[in-house]
């Protein structure tokens, strides 16, 4: 189905299972602990084996030698792969660098050896016994003393509209602030795990990935044979924000364990291994300049980032909010990347937006103050309703300030009181803050095979991913609304890549456009049926179970009696999204109370109002709405993965130094969606929620605390050590 | 994680003697730190003697009044004692401020005394460590080291002691009673009971090997405002930054009759300086200079001592009343 024109009225807005709050189809399996991830299917194959991954224990340079005899003699000791006797590698599209490191080492906890034993515990013992001498070389671990060599990315050159320059330097209000953000890693419940299994010389993974085409790509490049003899599966995923995007150590050395050892493996990274071998969000240094009139119109607007990674990386792509947030006659965005030997950079939950709108939106309310205007009304009266860069180009939605004056509303904006540091409650210092959420809408192709059976049970089969966000769900929704049935009779099968290919989980464009690849194969099962049943006249109804057309009824599943009716089909775009801007937008707003001794800083309330197209589950939306506040909170609070600058490492790489907000750190979200359908979007009329909500939180939590105590703090985390100076005396 | 024998024993002098023989032999109690020590191969016994079923899990009352707690009581239990949260407040609440409640849940009495350190470099085995390995260097010096201490390290070692419980127990003026491998007993002050790091960092208590905790005595309740406050970067389940144990009588003209504080994640043990209560009628301020007066800070730690003064200064507040 290509989807080239916006959409008229079709069979999803019925509304009788789309855009019900729907319990997850799923759920029965997850709490009971039934639901099979990877590193559990004991069942799918024997005779598994147990890997154990050596990371390097240097961040840069060479093996000179590597001994491994003992390893080897070890007891329940299989085999032990290197990049010695692994074979000639490829690497993968989506990896920077190499998986399996040797001589050359590129990173810390680069992965150096697999282990495979009987056991995990003596794959664990043997690994230790491998001896390896490194070569040290000098890194670049220090993104502030490597920004001076930074150059432009390839393919992300600066973008100027007008005269930035001169405008801001005739502004009469400027602003010229810089911001930073740190490292921060996914740590995702579940670690990247995968099973191996070879057949002749096909491969099976049983693995934890979010995009399972491009892991059979990359696994294909990497391990230098055809796709067709490779095969993923990865129907549960216990979380990915991103970590999961690519192919990982565990998979690449599950399959090289397994041909070593003759049958198949299993290797789980252990939580030590998840912050340094894997992939993380880049710490960003962000200069942005604002210059208004007086009266606060936005006349000149800079974003500029500066952010790191390994040779042949890529930037942190913070300004991109700030080329479509606001207008502005005049703009600049630049990126500038630094080599630096930290572990891969890579994509986290909203890459770009989320440390993007963690500095943008605490420089609009320093502007705001500047201005002596309320920091809503600042926004609202910078809003635009098409693309600043393109004048002409359209918004499909935009309902950013409507989001802030409800939310206003609903929070209790009015009783904020404007000058910082002056709400005390007890010992506590107490202040609200708001800011923009913002990410785009991406629209990519995606692919469904439906089944209809005898018993008129409708099977979807799509290699789609459900990474907890709930996609069974509201997939088995898009099915039952187009078919006309309960949703207890749809099954959803996901996460193989023995389905036609789909869009994915990334970007939080897996909703809209994953559903819309079901809903596009369900119009042609449609028709398969109708044509099966002989209703060639008007247009049939699919309702209740039965099939209606001129008078007759007859149940679904009869179109299916003579044997199952199979279809395929994707939804694939035109170029609607070049026509108009497609985006989500939320206003967020916080309250903090800041310890008056301590300078702890705890929220009590978030609020998000999001404007985010049609929402197909109100009730899995609203979870990933708020897990990713969660998250943003997190981000603003205590999330940092310390940079160890002389050995080139992040030192809290568990989960006991890697912070991330537990339940007492978040007492009260709510979480409000607007009225709002897309026609321009896809036939769902969706668009994603699942990175909106961490989009901008941290700056409200950041305006708050400066509501609160009167401290301005640009460096995130914002933790206790960098307001305690400025806190009131004590007696 | 290196292969292992086990074994349950039979009674405490049996387990002390056993574990003084047996080469590589370590105490097993609720296993929440030894394991994942283990798992890390940061500690590699080659034989692990379980403390469970020795019948160390009582709480009892003292002839004098006070109270002891065997050393396999859970940290849940001791801090539900209706004894301990009536006349030891600080102590519950110090308990109740650690971890999370499914490692209280397990996690006993002598093992909380006796966890180690939570320096994210002796949790790494690529990384030089005094008390991992000792002569190797201190990574943390120089490097990351916002969590770790300011007074009492050394050269070789700045690491903290991460317990809340025991911080808790040193204003309390506990005293750890053991067994000694020959089967004699004896009494440590709880002062006495970690050592400072010198250039032996990985000698951290006076215990002499295979030598058992059996329980620690609480005297006689001291009555006052028994308060712990403790500061971290979330909410919950997190260590301490700073943290500060206090017994406080109300009284007198400052409102402070008299004091006892001692401070958690500053230092390798429980930080307490008694000669620095004396000011606690001049408040915060006096007594922080006296605690830290020898305090020597990184430049990522530096907070601390502020830190410490301000939350001193609330807790002060709150005894006033
Ligand atoms: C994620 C996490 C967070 C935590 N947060 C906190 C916190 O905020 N505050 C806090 O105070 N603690 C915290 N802890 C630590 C926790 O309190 C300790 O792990 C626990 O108290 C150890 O008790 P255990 O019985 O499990 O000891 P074990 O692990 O069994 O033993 C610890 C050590 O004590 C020795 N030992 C045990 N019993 C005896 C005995 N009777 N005689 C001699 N030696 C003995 C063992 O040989 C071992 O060396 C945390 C732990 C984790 C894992
Ligand atoms: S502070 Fe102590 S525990 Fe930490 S690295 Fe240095 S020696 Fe090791």
């Amino acid at each position: 189905m290509k989807f080239d024109t916006p959409a008229a009225t079709n069979p999803i807005d019925q509304l009788k299972v789309v855009g019900k709050a729907t319990d997850r189809i799923d759920g029965p399996l997850k709490t009971t602990g039934t639901a099979p991830y990877a590193y559990e299917r004991h069942d799918v194959v024997a005779n598994q084996a147990y890997g154990f991954i050596l990371g390097s224990a240097i961040a840069k340079g060479r093996i000179s030698r590597m001994d491994v005899a003992a390893a080897k003699a070890a007891p329940g000791v299989i085999a032990v792969v290197t990049a010695e006797n692994a074979g000639a590698l490829g690497k993968g599209k989506w990896n920077t660098a190499a998986l399996l490191g040797g001589p050359e080492i590129q990173h810390y906890h680069q992965a150096v050896a697999l282990v495979v034993a009987e056991t995990f515990e003596q794959a664990r013992d043997a690994a230790s016994l491998i001896k390896v001498d490194y070569q040290a070389e000098a890194g670049a671990y220090d993104l502030a003393a490597a920004r001076s060599g930074a150059t432009v990315a390839k393919g992300e050159p600066d973008s100027t509209v007008g005269d930035f320059n001169g405008a801001y330097a005739a502004a009469p209000v400027q602003l010229d602030a810089t911001y930073t953000t740190p490292d921060q890693g996914h740590a995702m419940m579940e670690p990247h795990a995968t099973i191996a299994a070879w057949n002749g010389d096909k491969l099976t993974l049983w693995t934890a990935n979010q995009m399972i085409n491009w892991g059979v790509k990359d696994v294909s490049q990497t391990l230098n044979m055809p796709e067709e003899n490779i095969r993923l599966i990865s129907p549960y995923i216990g979380g990915g924000f991103g970590g999961k995007l690519f192919v990982r150590s565990d998979a690449l050395m599950a399959a090289l364990g397994a041909k070593a050892a003759g049958r198949p493996v299993k290797v789980a990274l252990t939580r030590p291994l998840m912050f340094n071998n894997t992939t993380h969000r880049p710490a960003t240094i962000q200069r942005i300049r604002i210059g208004t009139t007086r009266e606060g119109r936005i006349t000149a607007i800079g974003h500029e980032s500066w952010s790191g990674d390994l040779p042949g990386g890529k930037p942190e792509t913070a300004v991109q909010q700030t080329r479509l947030l606001y207008a502005g006659a005049n703009r600049l965005t630049a990126m500038r990347l630094a080599v630096l030997d930290l572990p891969e950079g890579n994509a986290m939950r909203a890459p770009g937006e989320a440390p993007g709108l963690m500095a943008l939106e605490i420089a609009m309310d320093e502007m705001a103050e500047k201005l002596g205007m309320d920091p809503i009304q600042f926004r609202i009266l910078n809003d635009t309703q098409e693309d600043p860069e393109k004048p002409g180009r359209p918004y499909s939605q935009r309902q950013l300030a409507e989001c802030l004056r409800q939310g206003a509303e609903r929070f209790g904006w009015a009783k904020r009181s404007p000058k910082p540091a002056s709400v005390r409650e007890g010992r506590w210092l107490v202040g609200v803050g708001v800011a923009a959420g913002f990410r785009n809408n991406l629209v990519t192709k995606s692919a469904a095979r439906v089944r209809l059976d005898g018993q008129g049970m409708v099977t979807v089969e799509t290699d789609m991913t459900d990474i907890g966000t709930g996609t069974y769900t509201i997939i088995a929704q898009t099915a039952a609304e187009t078919m006309g049935v309960p949703l207890d009779r749809v099954a959803v099968r996901l996460g193989d890549s023995s389905f036609p290919v789909s869009c994915g989980s990334g970007g939080q464009w897996g909703a809209n456009n994953s559903t819309a690849g079901v809903y596009a194969a369900c119009m042609k099962l449609r028709q398969a049926v109708a044509r099966k049943l002989g209703f060639n006249a008007a247009e049939p109804q699919f309702a209740d179970g039965h099939v209606s057309s001129g008078g007759h009824t007859v149940p679904l599943a009869q179109a299916a009696k003579d044997g199952e009716l199979v279809v395929e089909d994707l939804i694939e775009y035109g170029d609607l999204d070049k026509k108009y801007q497609q985006s989500t937008f939320a206003g967020h707003f916080v309250e903090v109370a800041v310890d008056g001794a301590t300078g702890e800083i705890r929220l009590r309330r978030m609020l998000a109002v999001c404007a985010a197209g049609r929402i197909l589950n109100p009730k899995s939306a609203r979870s990933q709405v708020i897990g990713a506040m969660t998250m943003g909170a997190g981000a603003a609070l205590m999330e940092e993965l310390a940079v160890d600058k002389r050995r080139g490492f992040f030192v809290n790489h568990d989960l006991a130094g890697y912070e991330v907000p537990v339940h007492a750190d978040i007492p009260h979200q709510e979480v409000v969606f607007l009225d709002e359908v897309d026609p321009i979007s896809s036939p769902m009329k969706a668009k994603g929620v699942g990175e909106l909500g961490i989009c901008g939180v941290g700056a409200a939590v950041a305006n708050a605390v400066y509501n609160a105590t009167g401290v301005r703090v640009r460096d995130y985390p914002i933790t206790l050590d960098k307001i305690l100076d400025h806190l009131p005396e004590m007696t | 994680m290196k292969p292992f024998t086990y074994e349950r024993a039979t009674s405490p002098a049996d387990a002390a003697a056993k574990a003084a023989s047996i080469p590589g032999a370590r105490f097993i109690a609720g296993g929440t730190n030894l394991l994942d020590l283990m798992k890390l191969q940061i500690e590699t016994p080659a034989h692990l003697i379980d403390l469970n079923g020795l019948g160390l899990d009582k709480i009892e009352d003292t002839p004098d009044g006070g109270l002891r707690i065997g050393a396999l009581v859970r940290n849940t239990d001791l801090a539900a004692d209706m004894r301990v949260r009536r006349h030891y407040g600080v102590l519950s609440r110090a308990l109740v401020a650690g971890a999370s409640g499914q490692l209280r849940n397990v996690a006993t009495t002598a093992g909380n005394l006796l966890q180690r350190t939570r320096c994210p470099y002796f949790y790494d085995p690529n990384q030089p460590c005094n008390k991992r390995q000792p002569g190797s260097g201190c990574s943390a010096i120089g490097g990351v080291s916002r969590q770790l201490g300011i007074v009492g390290t050394s050269e070789a070692c700045i690491a903290t002691h991460p317990s809340d419980m025991a911080v808790a127990m040193r204003v309390l003026d506990a005293t750890v009673e053991t067994v000694r491998p020959g089967g004699a007993f004896r009494a440590i002050p709880i002062a006495d009971l970690h050592r400072l790091p010198g250039d032996t960092p990985h000698v951290e208590t006076t215990l002499e090997q295979g030598e058992l905790i059996t329980a620690v005595t609480l005297p006689k309740p001291v009555g006052g405002v028994q308060l712990y406050h403790k500061v971290r970067d979330r909410a919950s389940y997190a260590f301490a930054l700073v943290s500060v144990a206090a017994i406080m009588q109300p009284g007198d003209t400052n409102g402070i009759a008299w004091g006892r504080v001692a401070l958690g994640g500053v230092a390798p043990k429980p930080w307490r300086v008694e000669a620095a209560e004396a000011h606690m009628k001049q408040g915060a301020k006096a007594v922080t200079a006296g605690l830290l007066a020898d305090a020597r800070p990184t430049a990522d730690n530096r907070f601390k001592i502020k830190l410490a003064e301000r939350t001193l200064a609330a807790v002060l507040t709150e005894a006033r009343g």
